[in-house]
């Protein structure tokens, strides 16, 4: 997708449903009541934002194009810079909604970006 | 017509020994003697205690009590005396509070070794038993220079005279209440048993209540000749003076007219006059003593010649007594004054910027532009030329501070060989009597082998003119007879190897001391936020600025020590 924002990328999951669950495959760590000096993927340490902590091999993520580190910006609209732990698994983890809409950052992007710019 | 008048003010009383013959006209001035006793109002003591040295004035410390006709127990305190002067133009700008004694040798330390070491006794100033000065008595002023003022010092011992006078009418009044109706019409008295019986007991006691209570609070040294009267105390004369004078009067309108038979009634006058005289005391107590002893103020003093500081906390006092206050602590806090440590050293100063000339080339009309020009021109050069100077500054600063350092390590080294010589004969050792040493002698056998390594340190810091071979030898055998452990090399070497307070050196160097109180109030005001002082001395002054310590709000905050709870910092994972 081309978005007007260079440095964030959307990327859509299809949800697999296994069971009674409908999962997309990956884990996030952060949240605003997390602590933020712990999150290896982060560039600044006080950032409670959301990010990819671990994406399955196959699943609708990777199928998506999410990539561990992956700060997740936006789900479905909703924001997720600022929410809890637990409000963004709620978010994910909807039971009516079959395709999640993610807007997400990586600091690869942005460097790639950068360079395109400079050069 | 305001004029600065520079008043003496003897700040100790220093007896010099047999040098000084007594002022003859402090001693016409004293007045009869004797008993002190009274005493509220002490200041100005008389001289009592001072009459009787006939011989010599010098008492002072070493004076024996033997000598007062009365063998009370205060007498064998020296009175110093201080007074303060009643005459007062008022707006004065500028005082002198001055000690008896030597001068302090400014310019050159190496004039003090010409002194007379004549001083026996005396010395050292200072210091009552109080820090609040109270000066009590005494005349002698025995000075070595003494400028001014036979006139002012007259003066000075009048207001004592009178003080003096008072105290003692004021206390034997009480008697002459009771004994006049003896005496004058005793057979017409009525018996008066038990009651005045115990009436003249309580009386009899309250007297000499009264008497060491004024003993105690009167009887002192006083610390310095103040310029100005001391307000309380004026104060507290005129209230005695008045009570005194009332009393007189109701006693002679209610007792002595009619004659009343009742002997009881000019008895328990008498008390009544006692109980307010102690009154009068204990309202001494608070305004002479009490009312400076909670902080109000922080001064500031700092020596304008080398900048050193200190900060010290005051009570309500006035500007005069706080400048006296400044005074004591200045001897024993501040590093001794040496002037030689002050000046560059010469390969720094002689290189001299030398005038720039401007010589102007042009037309003669040279409007004020180019007048102005040279001399921004002349201040820039002089800049830069001045940049070089900082440059030798510090190599001669490092260079300096390279040799005093070798020269220490030399000093230590020796000192502590020195001392391993000689060691404290113990009981059970056996040496033949020629081999025993006392500490004098002692500390003669060491001295010549750190002789050279202390003679150079000290010239290196430039303290050579604080210590005689004398005074070294002096503190050598002090620390030999004290402690004769390695430690005792630093004890002895910590005397010269820190600039300590002038009160540490020899007696000659800081004694009697001419100080100048500059003030642009009037001494006698109280302090308050912002005052400036300054006490002069010739070469160099202390300044003295007053901060009042601000209102504390202390507001409370309880904490439960149950409240004290922690959580782990989170960092979950979860997979959807």
């Amino acid at each position: 997708y081309f978005t007007s924002f260079p440095f964030q990328q959307r990327i859509e999951i299809h949800k697999l449903r296994q069971g009674d669950n409908l999962i997309l495959g990956f884990s996030i760590g952060g949240g605003i009541d997390q602590d933020p000096t712990q999150n290896p993927f982060s560039e600044d340490k006080t950032d409670k934002g959301i990010y990819v902590t671990r994406v399955t091999e196959g699943g609708p993520a990777e199928v998506a194009g999410l990539q561990i580190g992956d700060k997740i910006m936006q789900v479905n609209g909703w924001d997720m810079t600022m929410v809890t732990h637990d409000q963004a698994r709620k978010r994910l983890t909807k039971r009516n909604e079959e395709v999640v809409r993610l807007l997400v950052t990586r600091q690869s992007l942005q460097k790639a970006v950068q360079q395109s710019m400079m050069s | 017509k305001i004029e600065t008048l520079k008043v003496t003010v003897d700040f100790l009383k220093v007896p010099l020994g047999l040098k000084k013959p007594p002022l003859k006209e402090v001693l016409a001035a004293v007045p009869g003697p004797g008993r002190s006793k009274s005493l509220i109002l002490e200041r100005h003591k008389s001289r009592r205690s001072d009459n009787m040295d006939n011989e010599s004035q010098y008492s002072g410390y070493s004076y024996k009590s033997g000598h007062s006709r009365s063998s009370r127990k205060h007498r064998d305190r020296r009175d110093r005396h201080r007074s303060k002067s009643r005459d007062g133009s008022r707006g004065d700008k500028s005082v002198t509070i001055q000690a008896p004694g030597e001068p302090l040798l400014d310019n050159e330390s190496t004039r003090g070794d010409e002194r007379d070491d004549n001083w026996g006794e005396t010395t050292t100033v200072v210091t009552g038993t109080s820090e609040h000065s109270l000066s009590h008595d005494d005349i002698s002023r025995i000075t070595k220079d003494m400028e001014d003022g036979a006139h002012l010092d007259c003066s000075r011992h009048l207001g004592v005279a009178l003080a003096g006078a008072l105290a003692l009418v004021a206390f034997l009044t009480p008697v002459a209440f009771m004994l006049l109706p003896q005496l004058l019409w005793g057979d017409e008295l009525e018996p008066c048993g038990a009651p005045c019986e115990g009436l003249f007991i309580s009386v009899a006691f309250k007297l000499l209540i009264l008497l060491l209570g004024s003993w105690a609070l009167f009887f002192r040294r006083p610390k310095a000749f103040f310029p100005r009267v001391f307000v309380f105390r004026a104060l507290l004369m005129g209230l005695v003076f008045l009570l005194v004078v009332s009393y007189w009067l109701f006693y002679g309108v209610r007792v002595l007219e009619p004659r009343h038979g009742d002997y009881r009634g000019a008895v328990q006058f008498a008390v009544s006059l006692v109980d307010a005289l102690l009154f009068v005391h204990y309202l001494a107590v608070v305004l002479l003593e009490l009312r400076q002893l909670q902080p109000q103020f922080t001064l500031k003093a700092v020596r304008s010649a080398d900048g050193a500081s200190r900060f010290y906390n005051v009570g309500h006092l006035s500007i005069q007594r706080a400048a006296v206050w400044i005074l004591e602590n200045y001897y024993h806090d501040f590093p001794v004054y040496n002037p030689a440590l002050l000046n560059l050293p010469k390969s720094v100063l002689s290189k001299k910027m030398s005038g720039f000339k401007v010589y102007s080339l042009g037309e003669e009309n040279s409007t004020t532009n180019s007048t102005g020009q040279p001399r921004a021109v002349i201040a820039a050069a002089a800049a830069r030329r001045r940049d070089s100077g900082h440059n030798e500054f510090y190599h001669e600063e490092a260079e300096h501070e390279r040799r005093v350092r070798k020269r220490r390590a030399r000093l230590v080294v020796a000192v502590e060989e020195a001392f391993t010589h000689i060691k404290r004969l113990q009981e059970e050792d056996q040496k033949n009597p020629r081999e025993i040493m006392d500490p004098r002698e002692a500390a003669q056998a060491i001295f010549a082998s750190m002789a050279r390594a202390m003679q150079k340190y000290l010239r290196t810091t430039k303290q050579q003119p604080y210590h005689t071979m004398e005074s070294i030898l002096q503190h050598l055998e002090f620390c030999i007879t004290h402690d004769m452990t390695p430690k005792v090399c630093g004890a002895f070497l910590e005397r010269y190897l820190t600039a300590g307070p002038t009160i540490q050196y020899h007696k000659e160097r800081w004694l009697a001391k001419q100080w100048t109180l500059v003030s642009e109030e009037p001494v006698t005001n109280g302090l308050k936020d912002g005052v400036v002082f300054v006490l002069r001395r010739q070469d160099f002054s202390l300044v003295v600025t007053s901060k009042e310590i601000p209102f504390f709000k202390l507001a409370e905050e309880f904490v439960d020590p149950k409240s004290h709870k922690f959580v782990m910092r989170l960092q979950s994972e979860t997979s959807v």
